[in-house]
Formats: C-alpha cells, structure tokens, sequence
C-alpha cells in the first residue's frame, strides 16, 4: 500500500511530537511505523475507521498502554511514558470514550480523585474541593452543584465533569478526546465545541478523535488519517474537504445502497399502526407525547431525533419492555394487550437493541447459541432441542447474512464490531418477523459493515418484511428510508416521503419538539 | 514464522486440555496419592463409603451449579437439608396432627418423600419470588431463608432428635430406611446422585430451559430482551435446588435412621466449593455439572483420605480452603487465555480477510 503523506508547512509550533510508533498485540499489529504531529494550541483531528488504531495511538500517548517500538518528543526532548500517572505530569490528560466516572459518587469527588487536597495531610479538605470545582465549573458554563451525585446528571454534564477532571491541575498542556460527541446532543456539542475554542486559546492542544466527519471541518485545524493501523494522510483542514476525506477513510469511494424502486405505498397493507402512544416521564412530562404512525409491508421507516429524543422508548413500548405506556399499538388492524418481551417476539416482533455488548449478546456463549436463543422453541420437541435443526438454521442464518465465522463453536467476543453486530440482527431475523426495530444499527462498526448491514436490511424489505431503522446519520438514514418521521422532545415533529427528505428539513423538526414544549410552558 | 505459529498454537491447544481437564487430574493425583498413603484406600468399601458421602452434597452441589449458572447463590440448602429431614422425621414418628378433627393422620413412605420433596420445592418457590419479584440480591434472600428454616427445624421438636425413625408395622410407614440402605452392595444415596446428575447434565445440554439458564447468567438483559421469560427460570432454578436439599434431608435422616434439627449446618458452603471446584464461574453463565460432580469427589476425597490418614479435622478445613482458593485462581488463568486466543482467532479472521481482500 502506497503511503500517502501530505503535510504542509506551517508557521504553528509542533509541541508534540510522536516518531513511527508501532504497536504490537499478541497476533496483531495494531499500530505501524505511525507519526504523529501535536500542534499547540491547536485541534488536532484524528481519523478513520474502527480497527484502524485511533484509540491505540491514543492511549500509548496517555501512557495507557506502552509502544513496542518508536519515539516520542516533546519538544525537543524525548519522553517516555510508563503509566499513566507519568503522561500526567507532562500534562497529557485524556478523556475516554467510555465515560471512567465514578457514578455513585458526587461531582467533586470525582473530580479530585486521586488527587484529594488536605488538611494536614490526612483530613479531606472538602471546603476547598467545592470551591475549587465551583470555579472550574463556572469557567465551564456549566455551574452544577459540586454536591450532586454524579449518575444523576445528563451524560452531556458528565462529559464536562470529565473535561474538569483533567483541567483541574493547571498544567494541561495536550488533552486528548476520545469520541466525546457520541453521546450528546446537538446543543451540548455546541457547547463543547465552545469550551474547546477556549481552551486553544489558553494555548492548550487538543487531540480529537470523531467519527462524525462533518465535525472535523467544524473544529479541527490539522486532521490525521489512520487506516489499519497506518498513517494515511495528514493535512490542515483548510485545505481539504469532507469527500477528500472520504476518499481516503475507506480508500475508494463507498455509499450506501439506497432504496430506489418505485412503489405505491398508499395501496401496500398497513402491517402495525400506532395511535395516541404516550410514556410519562419520572417527575412529569413525557418521554413520548402523542405519537402516530403507521408502517407498510415491506417499508423502511427511518427515525430521526437527537439523544433523548424518545426514539429507544419507542421501541421499548412496542417490544413489551415499557407496560406503562398509553395509547394504542395495533397489528394487522388488531389492537394488542402488551406484556412481555417473550409475548412480543411471539406475535412478530424482533428487535436489535442499541448497546450490542449490554443488550444484544450473551458473551459467555457461543456465536451460534447467540443466534439461536429468540428461536430456540422452533427447533425444540418438547423440552428438548434437536441440535441438527437447530444447527442448520443457525449455518443458513450465518450464509444468509455473511457473518464472517470460522466455526459456530466459537465464543462470541472473538467476532469483530461488525460481525457481532450481525449475530444480533440475525438472532432478529431467525424468530421470522413481520417487523423488525432496528436501534442504531451500525453503531460502533466500520464503514464495510456499515454497508453490508443496510444490504441485509434493503433485502430483507424487498422480501416483504417491514422494517423501522432509528439512526442519528444524516446521510445513513436518508439513503435506507422510504419513509423517516423525526421526534424531538417525544413529539413527532415531522413525517417525510422519500421525494421530500432534505438534511435540512429532518436537522430543522429534530429540535422543533423543545421550542414547541417552552411555548407551551 | 506459520511454523512457529503452528507450534504455539498447539502449545496453546494442549495446555488447554490441561486445564479445562485439571479438576479431574487433580481428583487422580489424589487418589493415587492417597492410595500410598494409607494401604486399604484404593478398597471398594472405602471407595463406596466415599460415594455415600458425596452423594449427600454432591446432590446439593448440583441444584447450586444451576442457581450459580443464572449469576446466583443459594445458602438456604443447608438449613432445608435440617428441615427437610426433620419434617420427615416428624412425620414418622408423630404422624400429623389435625386438632379440629381429633385426628392423628400416618403417611406412608412415599408420601413422607412425596410431601418433604413439595416443601423443598416451596421453600425454593420462596427464595425465586423474593428474589425476582422483590428485587432481593440471592445473596440476601437466601441468607434470610436459611434462618427461617433453621428457625422451623428447631421449633419443629424443641431443638430435640427424632431419633429410631424407622416407623411402626402397625401404622404401615415403615421402610424409610431404605435411603440409606445399599443396593446390591451399593449405596441408595450415591444411585440417587447418578440419576439426578444425569437429569440434571441433559436438561441443562439439551433442553430450552437449560439453554435459558446459561443466557440469563451471561448477560440477563440481553437474555430478556432476547425473549426469555427470565423470572420464570429463576424461579424454577430455586425450585430445583430447594427440592435437591430436601432429597439430602431425606437421605441424611435415613442414613442415620435419626432426623436432628442442625443437620446440613455449612452444607451449603461445601456445595458452592464443589461447584466452584468444578468450573462454575461465581460471575454465572458457565458450569457443568459433570464437573461440579468431579468437584463434590475432590473434596470428598481430601476430607475421607485425611481422616484414614490419621490428619487432623483443623488440618482438613485449611487445606479444604487452600485448594478452592488454589482452583479459582487457576480458573482465573484459564478464562484470561482463553480471552487472549479468542482474540488471537478474531486478529487472525481479519488478516486472512485482508489478505483475500488484496488477492481478490
């Protein structure tokens, strides 16, 4: 593979700097002869696809994990880093991709864990933690109680009392941000992108890593490219555009098979109606408020909304997972009682949850057991399974959608991202469902897998299963939907026919729901 | 460097063996090792003694294998075993009582077993409605039965013995000796053992349910959201482990032809270190109860070899604790490289992919 560098000269200072590192993990090189350039005071954009050693490059800078090979610099001195605590001291400060708070503990607490001050170097000098998280917080814009439980707050709140955590020793020099937006919403990553602003302007360099590539032009300054563990390109932001990006993200020009077959929907059998749902919210309000619609035969419904949106309720109220919902749900014309999840899945219901390790898989067994569970009454006589039954339908299932296995007997966590996320769907689709929810269905995986999942999904409409995708791409969801209706606030603010989608309209209704609901308050 | 490769792989593949294998390996080492120590160990007296006393918590290891496997505990079996036995006993000896008809009602044998089973599954009916229902941690749950049961089983004669329980020719309940009695040579409670091991083994293999059992230990949301009727098992779980301890009670009390109220005392602790022994993962979601049974013969071993070796019942407990805490550490070892080959097979899939990938 030719290695294609492009840098550009330039008159900003190089504060750190990190000389072909490579990384070796028992099997695998996740990291090869990659450089890397910190400018200071700059947002410095890391990229590329999952595997492709973003997080590894990471975590050898934060002393995480240490390079089998390779040097770094600051400035002109050579570092090494052999925990944590070390990098620290050089002000390398990272926050991760999975939030490392300490949940049942309160906000200055977890601030200065690890780095209490005292009183007489054994009282817990709690006066002076609350007035110092006070301040930072303040600086933050986010003035919440320093007394407040951490696991109370919003996720957006908690990624800023990450960002405290690491601004509170004052001599931060490069923060590292490992995918911070993934969880927040529109509004918060404003906000984040604010206190970014500000913290470059205080001379500190950020290390930002996004797979939201719209992101990159918004805030970066330098972007880096990695592609299986390779350096690919390197470039200042002006200079490049987003599909030049692209382009050398998945190295050949890649999009996602859209729906193009023309058909008329108002004579297609409505397959579930939903009428008047509603989902009160713990303390008032609702998740959900009043949401109508209806799915055809053979349709891909896309939904759109920000986090928090009210679109997981959505699911959870149709598979049984939220009895105390009103309004409603209707199969075939006929109005269901909902109880469980086991009645649902019997009825024609299957559902690919959003966090695959936490709600999808079942990691102490094997690929195929994983794929059989929802279905194991269908290959059962009584009690007892018939294991070549229930082998065969498991070897189809697998052909059926490629997932990449050498032997079915193997434990699931050796599966990549994408084919994990695979085994989940084809658990789904193995029940025989009339419908299938889709929840983020390419979360968390590579961009090859992304377009294999939407090919299982286009298919599996064609043959006339009905389908309801929720996603939060833009572009993602406009090329699988026939049909996307948007929620914001638990409203539904917008329902679009395909000839009628534009980024615009769908971006618009998503925050529609929050000015409807201040009018009205 | 495929060469090298293939070598460590197989280097890999054997000390796998190895390990998944060691509980029994070690369960040989011992027998060989006693058999020298003491001359008359290797018998099929001794042996058979051996198994009688297996079968008692070998059968109570088995119901906590299944609680273990759906991420649970189940300390109450103990103190069921007391209080089955006592129930039995009672049952025996004084008949039931009902004072508003001025009866005395006597059962015979298999009505005795029959309604000492229905109470051992009640109790662990309990034990899975407070714990699924209410939301209890097992831990506390059944740490909260077992004194209850405790409770009844002394009140149940004022902390005395029912002892000489082998019923009278007159009132038709005799032959409740019989479960501890032997079989061409072979003890009832050790034939009892094989046949609830082998029920045991096949439905959590082959059936739904057991299937069902392995999911909710693994990852209990996903296993609901998978459709499994997650309360139902684990109430089923409990049921079985209660009916278990009290098929012991039985046993217990016949075996001694006496039904004393702090019979069972600690049991539960040996069932948990068989399972333990045996591969059951404390986290749930992985065990067998072929090893649990390998299990439940290690520690029978070490306590009847020690004994016949003239080793003191202080000496016995340590090295009882040394060797459980020695088997979950080495279970330790064998869950990280097994995590580490997985990882191997998934890197390995993604090279030979790349690899098609560039000759395609």
């Amino acid at each position: 593979m030719a290695e294609v560098v492009e840098k550009r000269k330039s008159d900003s200072e190089i504060c750190f700097h990190a000389e072909k590192i490579t990384k070796i993990y028992p099997g695998t090189k996740a990291l090869d002869e990659v450089s890397f350039d910190v400018y200071k005071g700059k947002v410095n954009v890391l990229i590329g696809e999952n595997g492709a050693g973003k997080s590894t490059l990471m975590k050898v800078i934060a002393g995480i994990e240490q390079e089998s090979s390779g040097q770094m610099y600051m400035g002109d001195k050579q570092v090494t880093f052999k925990n944590v605590t070390e990098a620290r001291q050089h002000g390398i400060g990272i926050i991760h991709q999975e939030l490392s708070l300490f949940p049942n503990l309160n906000v200055y607490q977890n601030i200065f864990m690890a780095k209490e001050r005292t009183k007489h170097k054994v009282g817990l000098d709690n006066e002076e933690h609350i007035r110092l998280t006070k301040r930072i917080l303040d600086k933050l814009e986010h003035p919440i109680d320093p007394c407040t439980i951490v696991g109370d707050l919003r996720v957006g709140q908690q990624q800023m009392i990450e960002i405290a955590r690491n601004l509170i020793q004052d001599d931060l020099k490069i923060l590292i941000m490992d995918e911070p937006t993934s969880s927040l919403s529109e509004q918060e990553v404003q906000v984040l992108f604010k206190i970014m602003r500000e913290l470059k302007a205080e001379g500190i360099s950020i290390i930002y890593i996004s797979h939201r590539l719209e992101e990159i032009l918004q805030i970066g300054d330098y972007v880096t490219i990695l592609r299986d563990g390779k350096l690919v390109a390197a470039s200042a932001v002006q200079d490049i555009d987003l599909s030049w990006i692209v382009k050398k993200m998945v190295g050949k020009g890649k999009a996602y098979p859209a729906r193009t077959q023309k058909i008329n929907w108002t004579e297609r059998e409505k397959v579930l109606v939903v009428k008047d749902l509603c989902l009160p919210k713990k303390g008032g309000g609702y998740l959900l408020n009043h949401v109508s619609f209806e799915l055809k035969k053979g349709e891909i419904l896309g939904i759109y909304g920000l986090m928090g949106a009210g679109r997981t309720e959505l699911f959870e109220c149709i598979m049984g997972l939220r009895p105390e919902h009103t309004g409603d749900i209707l199969l075939h014309g006929k109005k269901l009682l909902i109880h469980t999840v086991s009645e649902q899945i019997q009825r024609g219901f299957a559902m690919v949850p959003e966090d695959r390790q936490r709600e999808g898989l079942i990691q102490t067994m094997d690929i195929g057991r994983n794929i059989s569970l929802s279905s194991l009454k269908n290959y059962a006589k009584g009690i007892f399974i018939r294991d070549k039954e229930e082998e065969a339908a498991v070897d189809a299932n697998i052909r059926d959608i490629h997932i990449k296995v050498a032997d079915k007997r193997l434990p699931i966590l050796s599966l990549s991202g994408g084919n994990q996320q695979k085994v989940v769907i084809g658990k789904g689709l193995l029940t025989k469902p009339k419908i299938l929810l889709l929840d983020e269905p390419s979360r968390g995986i590579d961009i090859g897998a992304k377009t294999e999942v939407f090919e299982i999904i286009n298919r599996y409409a064609d043959e006339g299963l009905s389908i309801i995708v929720i996603s939060s791409e833009l572009e993602e969801i406009e090329s699988i939907a026939d049909r996307i209706i948007v929620l914001s606030n638990g409203l539904k603010t917008a329902e679009l026919e395909k000839s009628e989608i534009t980024e615009d309209k769908l971006v618009m209704a998503s925050y529609k729901g929050h000015n409807m609901s201040k009018k009205a308050s | 460097m495929d060469l090298q490769l293939n070598k460590k792989q197989k280097n890999n593949s054997l000390a796998m063996t190895l390990l998944k294998g060691r509980t029994f390996i070690v369960l040989v080492v011992l027998l060989v090792f006693f058999s020298f120590a003491t001359p008359n160990f290797l018998s099929a007296n001794t042996m058979l003694l051996l198994a009688k006393h297996v079968a008692l918590y070998g059968i109570l290891a088995i119901g906590m294998t299944y609680v273990i496997i759906t991420g649970g505990i189940d300390l109450s079996v103990g103190a069921i075993v007391g209080l089955g036995g006592m129930i039995a006993g009672g049952m025996i000896q004084n008949g039931v009582t009902i004072q508003s008809l001025g009866v005395t009602l006597y059962f015979d044998v298999p009505l005795v077993v029959f309604f000492t089973i229905l109470f051992g599954a009640f109790v662990g009916w309990l034990n899975g409605i407070i714990i699924t229902k209410f939301g209890v941690a097992p831990f506390i749950a059944t740490l909260g039965t077992m004194y209850i049961a405790r409770g009844f089983a002394m009140l149940h004669s004022n902390g005395a013995t029912y002892s000489n329980i082998i019923g009278n020719e007159a009132l038709g309940n005799t032959g409740f000796s019989f479960f501890g009695s032997r079989i061409i040579g072979i003890p009832v409670g050790a034939i009892i053992l094989v046949i609830i091991a082998v029920l045991a083994g096949i439905l959590l293999k082959r059936t739904t349910f057991g299937w069902h059992i392995f999911a909710i230990g693994g990852n209990e949301r996903a296993a609901r959201l998978s459709g499994v009727k997650v309360d139902k098992v684990k109430i089923l779980v409990y049921i079985f482990s209660g009916v278990c301890a009290a098929i012991v009670g039985i046993i217990t009390a016949s075996q001694l032809e006496a039904a004393h109220p702090a019979s069972g005392e600690t049991w539960e602790m040996n069932a948990i270190a068989a399972a333990v022994l045996g591969g059951t993962s404390m986290m749930g979601g992985i065990g067998t109860i072929g090893g649990t049974i390998v299990g439940a013969f290690v520690i029978g071993v070490i306590s009847d070899g020690m004994v016949m070796c003239g080793v003191s019942e202080f000496w016995q407990m340590i090295i009882k604790g040394l060797v459980i805490i020695l088997a979950v550490i080495v279970d330790q070892f064998q869950r990280n490289m097994e995590a580490k080959i997985a990882l191997q097979a998934r890197n390995e899939a993604k090279k030979d992919d790349g690899q098609k990938k560039a000759e395609g």
